[in-house]
């Protein structure tokens, strides 16, 4: 459960910079994007874009692969996923519990009208 | 996503629905995501009075939460707030609310829980958090999408 919420944390931590959602936004379109060719349209340094890159890389939202001299990024979407999920828990929390509070009541009402009779 | 809402037909009477959300014994038979059991369950519905549920998940994971009892009026309408405690992670208060309507089967009752993310909302730095969400949200759907297709 730690480990589950460190990794939201971290991909939430993520998302937060808007440098960062530009990158992944820019991966949506073109997957598999080079380094430079994904620095080109901010107005930082290479560096610093390579230093966004950690963090996405860090919370599992992309990987980076070498051929030659070129790096290239691809879009990992599972940790969005468990976001995603995250978000959902409410529904399945109180869709879970009022199906089985139905249940409950549906069992009370019975008993009720069995004594009734 | 800030507030979901559901709705169930149940076939019993309002009164015995009302008991079932707000009495201990009831409570301990259905509160939780599965199938786990209720470790606490303490209720005081009044206007003012305070709940604390405490359950445990088959994972083994223990939560708990608490709040204020907002409104009561047996067997129509039910408020209360609502946040995680004693847990990791907080993502602030919500309320939520529950009608219960006398239909010819039983009993309609629709459940809203709302201002979800308000707080953690005010919360965060960055003005970024819904964009970033959306985007997500956006990007799931897509993945889906493309899985669909396949």
């Amino acid at each position: 459960m730690v480990n589950y919420n460190e990794r939201l944390g971290r991909t939430f931590a993520a998302l937060v910079d808007p440098t960062r959602r530009a990158i992944l936004a820019r991966l949506e379109r073109e997957d598999g994007a080079s380094v430079s060719a994904l620095a080109q349209p901010f107005a930082i340094k290479l560096p610093a874009v390579m230093k966004h890159l950690d963090v996405l890389d860090d919370a599992g939202l992309i990987t980076r692969s070498k051929v030659g001299r070129t790096v290239t990024v691809q879009l990992r979407p599972e940790p969005m996923r468990e976001a995603m999920d995250w978000l959902r828990r409410y529904e399945r929390f109180w869709s879970m519990s009022l199906d089985r509070l139905a249940a409950y009541a549906e069992g009370k009402e019975a008993e009720v009208r069995k004594k009734r009779r | 996503m800030t507030s979901l809402t559901l709705v169930r037909r149940i076939k019993a009477r309002p009164s015995i629905v009302f008991d079932a959300l707000t009495t201990p014994e009831g409570i301990a038979c259905w509160w939780g995501p599965d199938g786990g059991p209720v470790l606490v369950a303490e209720t005081d519905p009044q206007v003012g009075g305070r709940f604390r549920v405490r359950f445990r998940m088959l994972d083994g994971s223990e939560h708990e939460s608490s709040g204020e009892y907002l409104e009561v009026v047996k067997p129509e309408r039910l408020s209360m707030s609502w946040r995680w405690t004693g847990g990791v992670e907080d993502p602030g208060e919500s309320l939520v609310e529950i009608r219960l309507r006398a239909i010819v089967e039983g009993t309609e009752l629709t459940f809203t829980h709302s201002r979800l993310r308000d707080e953690e909302t005010r919360r965060s730095h960055e003005q970024g958090w819904n964009g970033a969400l959306n985007k997500l949200e956006r990007h799931f759907l897509q993945a889906n999408e493309a899985a669909g297709q396949t």
